[in-house]
């Protein structure tokens, strides 16, 4: 019988296959490291007197606490700075190659791998952090791990893990224009839930897949986390390999080559099974937006807020009830008709040179409403070089956004960029939980094209909108 | 990491599903460099509320969790855990969980006990009418003991062998040191390499 892709790559890596209960011993390719789930395996191969066995599959980069204004100054706050800091001296004592704060080559650790080319189809690669997901759009296994399995790979370059089922999620079809991978992933989440992929690989088949660029591919992969699932993927093509070519990492002359050749076999086989399968209509897609406070709960934009008097089933009554009480929200209202403080594009989801291309150009010659605050922040240094090469920083100045440094910022507030109680936000970022811009925020995620348009209307809104 | 064979304590009934890590622990708490101390985050911004069900005696000294389902979706940090047991937790009971919140509490000897959502709804209606009822959780056994009410719960056979034995992880690997090293010769040379630095 065929295999699929993620079993492809499973197999690949296999060191050792467990007997009876153990779990398979898995290799990993590639380890990427940040400053927030790192300190305290470091701090446990330290205490068993252990190395890290391969620093040169290892990657570090600061992202998570990394202040977006004054990155060549000290950081303020001093807790963020020690852990900083403490990553600073991991790296040194254990020879992890590391991208500062104020290098050229730091940002966002899954926007960082992927650009220098370290993110290869056929990999396997994981991170401390659950949006490691990303990588899988080049057809990697890429999944997040806590910080005792951080320390597991530093120490052995595996992990012993039980294999991911599979489900195959088809999006036929094509989307239509100012549709776009963001919408698609929100859509999927709502349909199969947050819990929907628990145990799961995603792959991501089908014509409007096909037709995505790599850096849609990557908005759509890093989001699997939001439904649960362990990773996502999608098959290695021209467009994979296009994207890959001449980066700083990607192999050269023959070596590419050969790898090419591999990589065009990383396929799911026609006669494979999956566990389970989704099918999403593309061509019926529209833009989507949430208005609760878990990443499953959203809508298409054209809809109303849901009303909890509406719904039969009681658990889903109350977490209605009680999202729409956090959110500050009133059943029935039209999704169009809710204002926002402020407009975040940016993350690990949606921070890339694409994202910022396409809400700059709803921007130009156009201004950010008076009450709306909007933060532009870069995912990486290179993505904010390329901007600026563009000149897309003018465009954001110019309509009155601010344009920030690289790192993960109000996606989650560990720098200074943060809601306060009662704001709202429309986020380009990944999770709406309960205070997860800064404590008492409201976050509505959305794709770049509607943050843009919801800066200019300040209420929740579309290109077609204007 | 302690061997867990069985644990009583005092049950709480959290009627919350998709309590996701950041409610768990707030990420304002994640920039500590150490691996202890994390009591005062846990369920930070919920503590707030007096109301809420860790401010009031005898939840207050509450050692099994009883959740809503999708019990530690989101964020991968591992924090999550630390703050449970830091607080006094040994056991979450919930009936489904996010897999990386689970691989994290087997890692560090959290049980994550996984039940049908109609036996959680029958725990809860006993731990909300007789409040500081003792839940009873047999690894051995796989069973959870409230009053005259027992249920089982699933985990896996590998994660229950290593919490009993109280194995960890990276010992048991390190075994496998001769298998690793001769993976590693048939890997191809096209495969990613962070160093040495890259030269601009």
């Amino acid at each position: 019988m065929g295999k699929t892709l993620a079993e492809k790559v499973w197999e690949t890596h296999l060191v050792r296959r467990g007997q009876g209960h153990e779990p398979d011993l898995l290799y990993i390719d590639l380890h990427l490291v940040h400053e927030v789930t790192s300190p305290q395996a470091f701090e446990g191969l330290r205490l068993a007197d252990r190395s890290v066995r391969r620093p040169d599959l290892t990657l570090a980069t600061e992202d998570h606490n990394v202040p977006t204004t004054g990155v060549n100054l000290p950081i303020a706050d001093p807790t963020s700075r020690t852990q900083v800091d403490t990553l600073r001296s991991n790296c040194e004592e254990f020879g992890v190659p590391l991208y500062p704060m104020g290098d050229a080559e730091q940002g966002i650790v899954h926007v960082v791998g992927p650009q220098l080319g370290l993110t290869q189809p056929g990999a396997t690669v994981v991170c401390g952090d659950s949006h490691t997901s990303t990588h899988g759009a080049f057809g990697a296994l890429a999944f997040g791990i806590g910080t005792s399995e951080v320390e597991h790979v530093l120490a052995t370059q595996t992990l012993p893990l039980r294999p991911f089922r599979t489900m195959a999620i088809n999006i036929e079809g094509s989307l239509r224009p100012g549709v776009t991978s963001k919408d698609v992933i929100l859509a999927v989440i709502a349909r199969i839930g947050t819990g929907g992929g628990q145990g799961y690989v995603l792959e991501y088949r089908g014509s409007a897949v096909e037709e995505m660029s790599m850096e849609a591919r990557m908005t759509m992969c890093n989001m699997s986390i939001e439904a649960g699932a362990r990773a996502g993927m999608i098959a290695p093509d021209e467009t994979t390999f296009e994207y890959l070519r001449d980066r700083p990492r990607a192999p050269e002359g023959s070596e590419w080559d050969t790898a090419v050749e591999y990589w065009r076999s990383l396929r799911t086989d026609d006669d494979a099974t999956f566990d389970a399968e989704v099918t999403i209509d593309a061509d019926e897609l529209t833009p989507f937006v949430t208005w609760g406070t878990n990443p499953g709960q959203g809508l298409p934009l054209s809809e109303n807020v849901p009303a909890p008097e509406d719904i039969a089933d009681s658990e889903q009554r109350y977490a209605t009830e009680k999202a729409l009480d956090y959110m500050g929200l009133k059943g029935g209202v039209p999704l169009r008709e809710v204002t926002v403080d402020t407009v975040f594009l940016g993350s690990c989801t949606n921070g890339r040179i694409e994202d910022l291309r396409t809400a700059a150009e709803l921007l130009r010659d156009r201004k950010v409403a008076t009450d709306v605050r909007m933060l532009v922040v870069p995912g990486s240094m290179k993505v904010r070089e390329q901007a600026e090469q563009e000149g897309l920083h003018e465009v954001f100045t110019t309509a009155g956004a601010e344009w920030r440094a690289a790192g993960c910022s109000m996606c989650l507030g560990m720098n200074p960029d943060q809601l306060t109680p009662g704001e709202r936000s429309a986020s380009t970022s990944n999770r709406n939980f309960e205070g997860r811009q800064g404590k008492g925020g409201r976050t509505h995620l959305v794709s770049p094209v509607v943050a843009a348009a919801t800066a200019v209307r300040g209420t929740l809104s579309s290109p077609e909108d204007l | 990491m302690e061997p867990f064979t069985s644990h009583t304590g005092v049950g709480v009934p959290l009627r919350r599903s998709n309590v996701d890590t950041d409610q768990i622990i707030p990420a304002v708490y994640l920039k500590r460099v150490a691996r202890t101390g994390f009591e005062d985050a846990l369920f930070a911004a919920w503590r707030s509320d007096e109301n809420f069900i860790l401010n009031s005696e005898p939840f207050r000294s509450g050692s099994v969790l009883v959740a809503g389902p999708d019990f530690g979706t989101g964020s991968s940090r591992e924090h999550a855990v630390w703050a449970l047991k830091d607080y006094g937790f040994r056991v979450v009971i919930s009936a489904r969980f996010a897999d990386i919140f689970r691989g994290n509490a087997g890692k560090q000897g959290l049980l994550a006990a996984e039940c049908d959502q109609s036996d959680v709804e029958l725990i809860w209606k006993l731990l909300e009418n007789e409040p500081g009822t003792p839940v009873t959780v047999d690894l051995e056994q796989r069973t959870i003991r409230v009053k005259d009410l027992t249920v089982s719960f699933g985990i896996d056979d590998y994660t229950r062998w290593r919490l009993l034995e109280g194995f960890d992880d990276i010992g048991l690997t390190m075994r496998e040191a001769e298998a690793i090293a001769t993976f590693e010769e048939s890997r191809p040379s096209f495969a990613p390499s962070t160093a040495p630095a890259p030269t601009e």
